[in-house]
């Protein structure tokens, strides 16, 4: 006679473990307390993935979301009910602005204490609902295994995003049986995956026919695994193409046909061929403000604009497209090579004019900088960084001008290299974010680079990388400023600097070492490779490395909030 | 222009505050919602009369649907559609009002359903603009209280919204 199985009778708890087992999460970001002590001690007595302790909650989302984004699996935090709940608010609103997949596991109060303002208590779904992609309150032991799977389901496909389940500490501790859904059926959720054919075949005609063609793609190419087919596409064409902040490593940086990052601090050359082209190919991004910042401009110049999303919602909300295709970017971009390839398109008469007149923008050298005052100029210490890590790094960063500076200098050739906040702007990220791809890939080199305003924002995670020993490199850029609020407020406020001179630093070589780290300080600008180089040696150390920089620098190209593309202020300009 | 917007979604705590958060959060207009659930209890329907240009309301339908708890979206405006709303007025009834106040009622087929001394109230159904058209024939002052459930439509014909 057949064996039957039966379905073990087990805890809330332990039903929580033994999903995140059968979807094979290798790490749980997280931070203990009373509402989550039954997970927890679930956690102690299993060993499928490893728990990673912080030093704060929005850390363990930062982490996970670094995790994500580094992989592009779904980052797992857990974090206890009330305080602790509401300080991963920062990394869910986070990862929701660069549709990040996440499931964030929140202890609840007990379902009876539920709205009696009990000890340590909010309104996780409440509170989380205009920051998630969707989130569920679990109030009954049998709905735990069917939610969960739900919720990795929705994080991971169509546009991804956090999702949130919040589950009551009395239901932790309730038995039911476990049975893991093998799939899941949503009447109200079927995302779109392949895109329109006869949309497809109209998008590849105009990309054919068009005399200044453009290619722009974000963090969607990115998150769509699909910078191969980008790359098939763009070759076979022989068009130029830009990447937006979040999609930079989506074409590799130093190929010839790759004009830079565009937007309100890209390059000449992007710019310009943005604005003067008249087809353009978007995949994956979404016209927000810093890339097309005023959207009158940029429709005073006509174009033909295609646009590859998976999400509807992002097609004609700030700028009006003339070829909608709502798919998956794979499955879009794989059905225009095969279509492209039917052609064998050759360089026409037209083309060619518009790279030498591409060509002509790009000798303005818009990124130059001058090298010859005896500081520390931060761009130099970027392109030293990529030189050293042979630009193979995992380069995270915290916001700011260090950021725009990473973003210019590094140059990316891979995807899921470049790790940043690019829609919510979350000074902070920059170290757990480092931690989070550090855990994804532990022998890789991973740079974060930093403000000191920024690093002090998670500062307290020198901690967790002694903890786990976490080789990672802080590449801190001191200017003693918040260097963005500063250049900002010397463009369009007479100098005033208001409040971003930032006094009373800390030693922060003592301070690395105080944690456990090696800390080094560098001031002049001969030392800066040697110290990269020395730092990188260190394979098995954490290196904090204070570079104390230029002051005054500011970054260049830049167009002044609510100007067009081609309204740029160059360094040259000054 | 004004537009009704009807909605399934399911039938789950907080699925309404996803709908209205939905509307504050992205700046949209809400001029009326009412909600309720169908025939099949775990669906709840949903009419929004909202207004916008067509930009606006195209942002509206695609961002409900985007909505992972919402089942269908219809713009009724897209096509053929009736719209009714149902609204109980308290009316003072004294002396020469009571006489008065049953005759407008008649005009506007609406019910007296409840009577007391001194006062009736009326139930009347209709388009927001008989409603409104009601309010506008009675004497303000013999107006005690007034409340309307906001619109609902449905479309004509083989117009169906349904799972």
């Amino acid at each position: 006679m057949a064996e039957t199985t039966h379905p073990q009778h087990i805890t809330g708890a332990e039903i929580v473990i033994r999903c995140l087992e059968q979807e094979n999460v290798k790490f749980v970001f997280g931070y203990p307390g009373g509402a989550v002590l039954h997970i927890y001690d679930a956690i102690y007595k299993q060993g499928h993935f490893k728990h990673i302790l912080v030093r704060h909650e929005q850390a363990a989302v930062h982490a996970a979301d670094a995790f994500s984004r580094a992989t592009g699996e779904v980052g797992v935090a857990l974090v206890t009910s009330g305080p602790g709940a509401t300080n991963a608010i920062t990394g869910i609103a986070t990862a929701y602005m660069d549709s990040i997949p996440l499931v964030v596991i929140s202890g609840q109060v007990p379902v009876p204490a539920i709205g009696l303002d009990a000890f340590q208590e909010v309104d996780m779904v409440g509170v989380t609902r205009p920051c998630v992609k969707h989130n569920f309150l679990v109030k009954d032991v049998k709905d735990i295994a069917t939610t969960l799977k739900k919720a990795f389901y929705i994080a991971k496909t169509g546009r991804p995003g956090p999702v949130v389940v919040d589950i009551p500490k009395d239901i932790t501790a309730h038995f039911a049986d476990f049975v893991y859904p093998e799939s899941v059926e949503m009447r109200s959720y079927n995302p779109v995956t392949k895109g329109h054919s006869g949309q497809i075949k109209k998008a590849v005609k105009l990309l054919l026919e068009a005399k200044r063609p453009m290619v722009y793609t974000g963090g969607g190419l990115v998150l769509g695994d699909a910078s191969e087919l980008l790359v098939k596409l763009v070759k076979a064409l022989g068009v130029p193409v830009t990447n937006t902040l979040m999609g930079l490593g989506g074409y590799p940086s130093t190929d010839k046909q790759f004009l830079g990052m565009l937007g309100m601090h890209g390059t000449y050359e992007a710019n310009m061929a943005m604005q003067d082209c008249d087809v353009l190919l978007a995949v994956g991004a979404r016209f927000d403000d810093r890339v097309i910042g005023n959207t009158d401009h940029f429709y005073s110049k006509d174009r033909t604009i295609i646009h590859v999303d998976i999400d509807p919602s992002s097609i004609s909300k700030r700028v009006k497209v003339h070829v909608p295709i709502v798919g998956d970017v794979k499955s879009v971009l794989a059905e225009m090579n095969e279509l492209v390839a039917l052609e064998k398109p050759t360089q026409s008469p037209a083309l060619k004019a518009w790279w030498t007149q591409i060509e002509s923008w790009r000798g303005k050298l818009c990124l130059d900088y001058s090298n010859n005052n005896g500081l520390i100029k931060p761009q130099y210490v970027i392109e030293k960084l990529w030189e050293v890590t042979k630009g193979d790094a995992y380069v995270t960063s915290d916001v700011g001008q260090h950021q725009m500076w990473a973003a210019q200098y590094y140059k990316f050739d891979k995807p899921r290299r470049w790790i940043n906040s690019g829609g919510l702007g979350t000074m902070g990220v920059g170290l757990p974010y480092a931690m989070g791809c550090q855990f994804a890939d532990p022998t890789a080199q991973v740079a974060c680079v930093t403000g000191e305003g920024s690093i002090q924002m998670n500062i307290q995670e020198l901690s967790t990388c002694k903890q786990y020993s976490l080789p990672i490199k802080v590449i801190l850029l001191n200017n003693r400023y918040l260097g963005m609020v500063r250049q900002w407020q010397e463009f369009f406020y007479e100098n005033r600097y208001s409040e971003s001179y930032m006094d009373s630093l800390p030693d922060f070589v003592k301070l690395a070492e105080s944690y456990g780290h090696v800390g080094m300080q560098i001031t002049k600008p001969e030392d800066v490779e040697g110290a990269l180089k020395e730092a990188f040696d260190m394979k098995s150390r954490f290196v904090f490395m204070d570079f104390i920089t230029d002051q005054k620098e500011n970054v260049f190209p830049m167009i002044p909030n609510g100007k067009g593309l081609s309204e740029m202020i160059l360094a040259e300009d000054l | 222009m004004r537009h009704i917007v009807s909605l399934l979604m399911e039938n789950e705590a907080g699925a309404l505050s996803r709908v209205a958060g939905l509307f504050s959060a992205r700046g949209y207009n809400i001029e009326s919602l009412t909600v309720a659930p169908t025939e099949d209890p775990t669906l709840s329907r949903m009419t929004i009369v909202t207004s916008g240009s067509d930009d606006v309301i195209e942002q509206i339908i695609k961002q409900l649907n985007k909505l992972v708890d919402v089942v269908k979206v219809l713009d009724l405006n897209d096509g053929k559609f009736i719209e009714r709303e149902l609204m109980l007025v308290k009316v003072k009834a004294t002396g020469a009002f009571r006489e008065e106040m049953k005759r407008m009622c008649d005009i506007f087929r609406g019910r007296i359903i409840d009577v007391a001394d001194g006062t009736f109230t009326i139930e009347l159904t209709g388009s927001g603009h008989k409603l409104d058209a009601f309010i506008e024939g009675l004497d303000n002052a013999a107006i005690l209280e007034t409340v309307r459930t906001g619109a609902s439509g449905i479309g004509r014909g083989d117009r169906i919204l349904k799972v």
